[in-house]
């Protein structure tokens, strides 16, 4: 009688928590569409989206986001070109190349960089990298959207790299033997085999990077430069549309339009790492078949 | 008839364990060979020595050598990739790449640049798929997934693949041990034809399969060679007394 009613107990408790997490996510959520809706109501989604000025306390103000959206498809483009090919590379040599002792140290090493705060990761290429990229390309600031490309490429790497050094890793052996024993090589094998095979794992491995680079704040906002302009090149500093929020929530009235535009603008991010993570999700479960 | 595979005083050993030991066997061309013989008796190693698909182990050594139509495999100068497209070798699992079934075929003409016209690499796919009498089964979805295949087909593509890259030798590991009797016995039916053209060596658990389709067959025990000779003594009147204990099912 006393172990089932502790069963029961616990089961209860173990649900409880389960639901829990829905629930916060679903109010956080229900929290989003609220003041971003009645944004949207009083400014209109067109004017907000494709909107050039960000001017929160003019008179009249103005809140068109479009510079922020470009700013932050700008940084994670960037960070996508410098950290795929790099991560998907740095999986292969750790999974197929690399002899034991050093498969061990490196893997241990990215995932250690996955522990770095992001706050420690900007302040870093502040000090070093901003100083750098404005001597080597000659520029009025280093603050630039290429600055934050290349340390958000550092922090989208170590998922982009563990992940897709899973999926290349739970290829069979059987596939890699049986492409040896046609005569391939080596390249070819991981070239023509286990790449293919290994596809849908490292696609969702490149979604979930790019999912943490789009909400990334932190570094972001320290060398970007947050200039809500539309840039010309990647060497110009931009703004994100999670610095602005980040930058800009302390100073609003409570209820106020500038308030809900902030709002709505992390509803926008909300459905654009909604659909990053989806896709990922997609393609994971694919790999996992 | 000539000697296609000559395999000469072989050792190999896994790290420290010695697996073969002095293995001695001429096998001749155009026959279908046999290697019987309890499990871990060194039968899939040795099969596995043939094409270097050991070397791809860690800790494997070896000694002694073998020569294939008169060239040295273990030669420090032989090529290994030219080794493996020249004897193919067939998988216990089917192992079709998770590619599309005329990619399936086309592979290691891709691969060892054999073909590169897409004409000519039509026609060998389709020549090969012909010889193993799987065809007329797949010919309307060469584009769909191999992996859709049932395991008995997967076999027939694997056996495909390695036709295509017109090896001379074709090395079987157990061949049939995932199939059911009847794919077993077409896959059986499938070796005596392609017996006329090449070297067949099969690794196999099933010593009725041997008595079957070999026309020789070496028994080994422990990683010795215990007895080779034509299939029919050494299943009627074997040499050796563990070669008879073996075969008349004393143990095994």
């Amino acid at each position: 009688m006393k172990r089932k009613i502790i069963d029961t107990i616990i089961e209860k408790i173990i649900f409880f928590c389960g639901i829990l997490a829905i629930v916060f996510v679903t109010l956080i959520f229900g929290f989003l569409l609220k003041e971003g809706f009645a944004f949207f109501k009083e400014y209109g989604v067109i004017s907000f989206i494709a909107g050039k000025l960000w001017y929160p306390t003019s008179d009249p103000a103005q809140f068109g986001i479009l510079s922020m959206i470009v700013g932050s498809l700008l940084v994670t483009a960037g960070a996508c070109v410098i950290a795929v090919p790099i991560g998907i590379m740095a999986a292969l040599y750790i999974s197929e190349i690399a002899p034991k002792g050093v498969r061990d140290v490196l893997k241990s090493f990215i995932e250690l960089m996955a522990a770095v705060p992001s706050v420690v990761i900007g302040f870093v290429g502040m000090v070093t990298l901003v100083p750098l990229v404005r001597t080597i390309f000659d520029l009025p600031t280093g603050l630039t959207a290429f600055s934050g490309s290349i340390m958000l490429a550092f922090m989208a790497m170590p998922t982009i790299v563990t992940i897709s050094e899973d999926a290349i890793r739970s290829v069979p052996w059987s596939y890699k033997e049986g492409a040896l024993a046609l005569g391939a090589t080596k390249w070819q094998t991981i070239r023509r085999i286990v790449l293919k095979a290994a596809m849908p794992g490292i696609i969702a491995a490149v979604m979930l990077g790019i999912g943490r680079v789009v909400g990334e704040t932190m570094a972001v906002m320290m060398i970007t430069g947050n200039a809500a302009h539309i840039p010309s090149s990647i060497f110009e500093p931009v703004r994100t549309m999670t610095a602005t929020i980040a930058a800009e929530m302390g100073e609003t009235v409570r209820g106020g339009m500038h308030y809900r535009a902030l709002f709505a603008i992390g509803l926008v991010l909300f459905i654009i790492t909604f659909i990053v993570n989806f896709i990922a999700d997609l393609f994971l479960g694919k790999s996992k078949k | 008839m000539a000697i296609k595979i000559q395999i000469k005083n072989f050792n190999l050993w896994y790290t420290d364990f010695l697996a073969l030991k002095n293995i001695n066997i001429a096998i001749e061309e155009k026959r279908i060979t046999a290697m019987i013989g309890p499990s871990g008796c060194g039968k899939s190693t040795l099969l596995r020595a043939i094409n270097r698909i050991n070397d791809t182990i860690e800790g494997v050594r070896t000694e002694g050598d073998i020569i294939i139509s008169g060239k040295s495999v273990y030669d420090s100068r032989a090529d290994v990739e030219v080794l493996r497209r020249n004897v193919g070798m067939v998988f216990q699992r089917p192992n079709p790449f998770p590619i599309s079934i005329y990619e399936n075929v086309a592979f290691g003409l891709k691969v060892n640049r054999i073909e590169s016209k897409k004409s000519l690499i039509d026609e060998t796919v389709e020549e090969s798929l012909k010889s193993v009498l799987l065809w007329d089964d797949i010919k309307h979805k060469l584009k769909k997934s191999a992996l859709e295949l049932t395991l008995e087909q997967q076999q027939r593509l694997c056996i495909a693949r390695v036709i295509a890259v017109k090896s001379q030798i074709i090395l079987l590991d157990e061949p049939c041990s995932s199939l059911d009797p009847v794919a077993t016995q077409r896959i059986e039916e499938l070796m005596l034809q392609l017996k006329d053209k090449y070297t067949i060596v099969i690794v196999t658990h099933n010593m009725q399969q041997a008595a079957r389709v070999s026309a020789d067959t070496a028994f080994m025990l422990l990683g010795d060679l215990i007895e080779f000779d034509k299939t029919e003594k050494i299943f009627t009147n074997p040499a050796k007394k563990e070669t008879n204990d073996y075969v008349s099912g004393r143990f095994g």
